[in-house]
C-alpha cells in the first residue's frame, strides 16, 4: 500500500500541471530540497539551509514557531467567526448568545480564539525574553528585534480590540478602563480617546472601530510585519546559534 | 590543525614585515581556533517539520483547552452598571496596578513608553555601551552611582507606597550587589554565571520580574476597590 501511495504521489508531482505549478520537481536530493525552498514566494522567506545547532528545541524552544501558529489558528476561526456576528449594538451581543446556542460548534470556534488570542500574547513576550537571554538581539539582528517590539504592539492592540467585539460587561468596561487611559496623554489626550472611539464613551461607533481594526487594519499590518520579521531572520545570518562552535569541541 | 612547517621562526629588524605576535592567555581561558564552516541541515524538510510538529501539538493543546473551558461571557454590556473592580486583560493589569498608586500620565503613558523605548534601544546599547560583566570594569565608581540610583528609585517608590514593586527591585539589587561582591576570578557555578552578566542582563530581568509581580497581583489579588484579595476566597 505504502509503495502504491508513493507511486502515485511522484506521479502526481511528474504531472504537466503540476510542474507548471511547482517546479522543483520530484527527487529527494539537496538540491530538489533546496528549490523547494527557494522557488516558493512563501517558502524562500526562509534560507535553504540552516545550521545545526539552531534546529533543536533548546535553542528557541520553538516559541516564534508557536506563536506563528496561534496566529493561523486565529485568522482561521476569526473568518469562521466573522461569518456569524454584526459589529453592532446590541446585535454584537446576540450574536455571542448565537454561537452559544444556535451556530454548531460556535461555543468551541470562540473559544478556541479567545484561548489561541491569550497564548499569542503570552507566546509573545516568551519568544521575546527567550531571544533576549541567548542574546539573540545582538548585532547583526537588532532591527529584526525593533520589528518583534513593533509585533509585540499589533498583537497587544490585536487582542485589545478583540476585546471590546463581544459587547458584554467585561468587554465593556475592560476597554473604557483602558481607553480612560488613552485620555491621560499630555494636551491631545481627548483628541486620541475620540479618534480611537469614534465618539466620547464606548459605544456602536467604538465597536464598529474596534471591528475594522481588528479584523482588517492589524491582521494585515500583523502578516507583513510577520513576512519582514521571517525574511530578516535569512538576511541577518539565520538564527542566532550562540557563540561560534570551537573546534574540536563541538559536532 | 596546522602543519607546523608553516611556521618559521626569524629575526628581523623590519617589524613591519614580520609583524611579531604575541599571545597572551588570560587566567581560566585556553587557545582555541572558532570553527568558520560549521553543519547544516537542509530546511525542508528537517526545520519545516519541526515547526509543523510545534505547531500541530500547540493546536492539540489548544483544542483540548477550548474543549474543557469555556471563554467567559457576562451580561450584556450596560453603561449604566460599573463593575467592581473594572478589570482590563490580563496583559495590562500590570499597568492598572501602576495606575492604583501613579497619576494616569505617569502610569498610562509616560511608563509604557519608557518600557517601549527601552526596549527598541536594547540591541544598540548592548554593543555601544558594554557587552560585558558589569562589573568586571571600574567596579567601585559604578557601584557609587549603582547604589545612589537604586537608593532614590527605592525612596520614590517608598514615597508613593509602591510596595509591590519596591520589594522586586530590592531583591535584584540584592542579587546585583551579590555578584559586584564576588571575584571574577575564583567565583564557581551560580555565582560565576552572575558575574559575566551586562547591565542590559539587569535591567531586563528586572523588568521581567516586575511584569510578572504586577501582573500577578493585578490578575489573581485585587478585588472590589482595588483592594486586597486572596484569589481562593474571591
Amino acid at each position: 500500500m505504502a509503495n502504491t501511495l508513493d507511486q502515485l504521489v511522484e506521479q502526481v508531482r511528474e504531472n504537466r500541471i503540476w510542474r507548471s505549478i511547482f517546479r522543483s520537481g520530484t527527487g529527494a536530493s539537496n538540491l530538489h530540497r533546496a528549490l523547494f525552498v527557494q522557488q516558493n514566494v512563501f517558502l524562500h522567506l526562509f534560507s535553504v539551509k540552516a545550521r545545526k545547532r539552531t534546529v533543536g528545541f533548546s535553542a528557541t524552544w520553538y516559541l516564534g514557531a508557536m506563536t506563528f501558529g496561534t496566529f493561523l489558528i486565529l485568522v482561521i476561526t476569526g473568518i469562521l467567526l466573522m461569518l456569524y456576528y454584526h459589529p453592532s449594538v446590541p446585535q454584537a451581543y446576540a450574536d455571542m448568545k448565537d454561537l452559544q446556542f444556535v451556530v454548531s460548534s460556535g461555543v468551541f470556534l470562540r473559544n478556541l480564539h479567545r484561548w489561541s488570542a491569550h497564548a499569542m500574547v503570552f507566546l509573545v513576550f516568551a519568544h521575546m525574553f527567550k531571544v533576549f537571554y541567548r542574546g539573540a538581539c545582538r548585532p547583526p539582528r537588532e532591527f529584526n528585534w525593533v520589528i518583534g517590539v513593533v509585533l509585540l504592539l499589533v498583537t497587544l492592540l490585536l487582542s485589545y480590540t478583540g476585546y471590546l467585539l463581544p459587547w458584554d460587561q467585561l468587554a465593556y468596561w475592560a476597554v473604557t478602563v483602558g481607553s480612560n487611559i488613552a485620555s491621560a496623554v499630555p494636551v491631545m489626550g481627548s483628541k486620541i480617546r475620540f479618534l480611537m472611539l469614534g465618539g466620547t464613551a464606548v459605544n456602536a461607533n467604538a465597536l464598529l472601530r474596534f471591528y475594522v481594526l481588528h479584523c482588517v487594519i492589524l491582521p494585515f499590518a500583523a502578516t507583513l510585519l510577520v513576512a519582514i520579521h521571517f525574511w530578516r531572520i535569512r538576511k541577518d545570518g539565520g538564527i542566532y546559534a550562540g557563540e561560534p562552535a570551537i573546534e574540536g569541541k563541538s559536532e | 590543525m596546522s602543519d607546523p612547517k608553516d611556521f618559521v621562526a626569524v629575526l628581523d629588524s623590519d617589524a613591519r614585515r614580520t609583524p611579531r605576535r604575541i599571545a597572551c592567555i588570560t587566567k581560566r581561558t585556553s587557545p582555541q581556533v572558532r570553527v568558520k564552516d560549521e553543519d547544516r541541515v537542509m530546511t525542508y524538510p528537517e526545520v519545516f517539520f519541526r515547526v509543523a510538529v510545534a505547531i500541530e501539538v500547540l493546536a492539540i493543546a489548544l483544542v483540548v483547552i477550548s474543549l474543557l473551558w469555556n471563554a467567559p461571557l457576562e451580561e450584556l454590556a450596560n453603561p449604566m452598571h460599573t463593575p467592581n473592580p473594572a478589570k482590563a486583560p490580563w496583559y495590562f493589569l500590570g499597568l492598572q496596578e501602576l495606575l492604583h498608586y501613579f497619576p494616569p500620565v505617569v502610569a498610562g503613558v509616560l511608563i509604557p513608553g519608557l518600557v517601549v523605548m527601552a526596549l527598541i534601544v536594547i540591541p544598540y546599547f548592548n554593543i555601544n555601551v558594554e557587552a560585558e560583566g558589569l562589573w568586571l570594569r571600574n567596579r567601585s565608581r559604578r557601584l557609587r552611582i549603582f547604589g545612589i540610583v537604586v537608593v532614590v528609585f527605592c525612596i520614590f517608590l517608598a514615597v508613593f507606597d509602591v510596595w509591590v514593586a519596591l520589594v522586586p527591585t530590592i531583591i535584584v539589587a540584592a542579587f546585583m550587589l551579590l555578584a559586584a561582591r564576588t571575584d571574577p576570578q575564583t567565583a564557581q557555578g551560580f555565582k560565576r554565571w552572575l558575574v559575566g552578566k551586562p547591565l542590559s542582563f539587569w535591567i531586563m530581568t528586572w523588568f521581567l520580574v516586575e511584569l510578572f509581580v504586577l501582573t500577578a497581583i493585578g490578575t489573581f489579588f485585587r478585588g472590589p476597590g482595588w483592594s486586597w484579595v486572596l484569589p481562593w476566597r474571591a
